[in-house]
């Protein structure tokens, strides 16, 4: 709840001051606060996705066990999946409404697109949650989620185009960041948060992170399938 | 323990539950449970016995429709657990080995929660919820939450949980394990409330005495396989003499007495750890002659049979050494945690 205020009170206007004194020419003209808030939506709803995703599911079958609870009624392990993930979404949603609402309060934004920006966050939240749920349910140990967070988490959330422009990096970096789903969801977001819409861009942005959720939710039809009916 | 005849024993032994024949688990190249038959009838509390790692747990999965046979048949309520997994499911409740109960929620709201996974409508779990507390004797804990409450607490709002959808079988996995004394005495007294009122009972247990309270049939499993099958009154019959005669002697003389006994004449001799087993027709006399061949133990204890005896009997082995692994004698059993690795989680 806080995180995402601190995050825009720091970056946004702190350091934005900071930045916007020497020109904001490579961040396309827009001030660093509505350069970084959108980015801030998106890398939140991955944020929270991973948290989400990682330990409550890999607690619900080591932990607490609500999923043998949940496995002895009619449910098969595809609903259970399905209805957790359902529950991370709306999770994700939440938060991102949230952060949106304080983007327009700090004046981050003036676009009245900035309202899609929400769905296109919590989209990519569920881009990082549907697989990650997915891959958390193969684990015997919950050692994995240290290297997402350090290996998965830190370097999307400093290269994919959320702090800095992608110009700024070398180019054989640049290609990689391009693949990335969180900057798919930073870019799509800063669209619609700036008002300054490349149609067919963002439509790209969307059909990739709808395939990735999509593959997510194939693959955690199988791994919790496997994984609870042994 | 045999119940008061004419009350609850009366099972109509025509309505077959659950049926299996050649059942079988594999977990890769171990095989839990190995080929065993058995036909479950309405209305019956049937128990299944045996050591951790015999293939009780894997054959309670299999009969909850949550997890494939490796081979066999198997019909559930005379369907197909594989295809019609959920169906069945509808109609069954299960208490499994460790708790599984939503700790952060109240115990209303695990009911609500249970009963929804169920798709039964809130006017009608709210219903049960109530009648269901008074049961399991919570009613005066519904808004607490679930985390403080004792062990005994936890098990019986499980076994309220379980009984939410009104299932036809009620699939208990160990139901008392780690309960105190008291506790457990509550929790068998429900279950045979249970039992009368019709609901078929499954267990399993490594605990003798709840298996003589508790059951009408039980079977010994021991390597995936039945060791014996029969009414706690048959097997104990079956399998061990009227009397038993148990010896204890100092630490010094416990050997020498174990050669001297073994060649005794009694039906068969038992050599624990810490005492002597004689399994006899009369304690008294046996003792007397004991006392004849010149040993004297330090406390002796005449007893009948029980199923404890009959399982020492068909596996070799005590249950609670088993549980505690400390049982000391020459062909001391490898504890069977060795095969956790590739047993399921859970």
């Amino acid at each position: 709840m806080l995180g995402p205020l601190f995050y825009l009170g720091a970056m946004g206007l702190a350091l934005g001051t900071l930045v916007d004194r020497h020109g904001t020419a490579s961040l396309g003209g827009v001030s660093y606060l509505a350069f970084v808030a959108p980015a801030i939506l998106a890398s939140g709803a991955m944020n929270a996705a991973m948290s989400e995703a990682s330990y409550p599911v890999f607690g619900s079958i080591k932990w607490n066990r609500i999923y043998i609870a949940a496995q002895a009624s009619p449910l098969r392990p595809g609903d259970i999946f399905r209805g957790h993930l359902m529950f991370m979404t709306m999770r994700i949603a939440m938060n991102a409404a949230l952060v949106t609402v304080y983007m327009w309060v700090f004046g981050a934004t003036s676009s009245p697109w900035v309202v899609l920006a929400w769905p296109a966050a919590t989209l990519t939240g569920l881009a990082f949650a549907a697989p990650i749920a997915a891959w958390a349910m193969t684990l015997q140990t919950e050692m994995s989620f240290a290297y997402l967070f350090r290996f998965g988490m830190m370097p999307l959330m400093l290269f994919s185009g959320t702090f800095f422009p992608l110009s700024q990096l070398p180019g054989w970096l640049r290609v990689l960041a391009y693949v990335t789903p969180l900057w798919q969801g930073v870019d799509l977001c800063r669209m619609l948060s700036l008002g300054d819409v490349d149609l067919p861009r963002a439509l790209i942005h969307v059909a990739y992170l709808t395939a990735l959720s999509a593959f997510g939710v194939w693959a955690g039809a199988r791994t919790y399938r496997r994984r609870l009916y042994v | 323990m045999s119940h008061p005849p004419g009350s609850v024993n009366q099972v109509s032994h025509s309505e077959v539950l659950v049926r299996a024949r050649g059942l079988t688990k594999r977990f890769g190249d171990f095989t839990a449970v190995d080929g065993i038959d058995f036909d479950l009838y309405r209305g019956e509390a049937f128990g299944f016995l045996g050591p951790n790692g015999a293939g009780k747990s894997s054959t309670m999965r299999m009969i909850g429709c949550v997890s494939p046979p490796s081979g066999g048949e198997l019909a559930i309520l005379g369907r197909d657990p594989v295809r019609d997994g959920s169906a069945i499911r509808a109609r069954l409740g299960v208490v499994p080995q460790e708790d599984t109960l939503d700790v952060e929620l109240t115990v209303r709201e695990n009911l609500l929660v249970y009963g929804r996974y169920f798709g039964l409508p809130r006017r009608v779990i709210r219903e049960r919820t109530d009648a269901l507390l008074d049961f399991v004797q919570l009613s005066d804990r519904a808004r607490d939450k679930v985390d403080p409450l004792s062990g005994g607490l936890k098990r019986r709002l499980t076994i309220a949980r379980s009984l939410i959808n009104e299932p036809e079988i009620l699939i208990l996995d160990e139901p008392t394990t780690g309960l105190d004394p008291q506790a457990r005495h509550v929790v068998w007294d429900r279950l045979f409330r249970l039992k009368q009122r019709g609901v078929t009972l499954i267990l399993t247990t490594h605990y003798m005495d709840e298996a003589e309270q508790l059951c009408d049939r039980l079977v010994v499993m021991d390597h995936g396989t039945f060791a014996a099958e029969g009414s706690p009154r048959d097997l104990i019959t079956r399998y061990c003499s009227p009397e038993v005669l148990e010896l204890r002697f100092g630490p010094d003389e416990h050997e020498l007495a174990a050669d001297k006994l073994t060649d005794f004449p009694a039906e068969r001799a038992e050599v624990l750890a810490d005492r002597i087993l004689l399994y006899v027709t009369d304690g008294d006399d046996a003792l007397a002659a004991v006392r004849g061949t010149g040993l004297e133990p330090l406390t002796s204890l005449v007893r009948r049979g029980t199923l404890e005896d009959v399982f020492l009997r068909l596996t070799g082995r005590r249950l609670e050494d088993l549980w505690s692994g400390g049982y000391g004698g020459a062909d001391s059993p490898p504890m069977r945690g060795g095969f956790r690795g590739v047993v399921p989680p859970g």
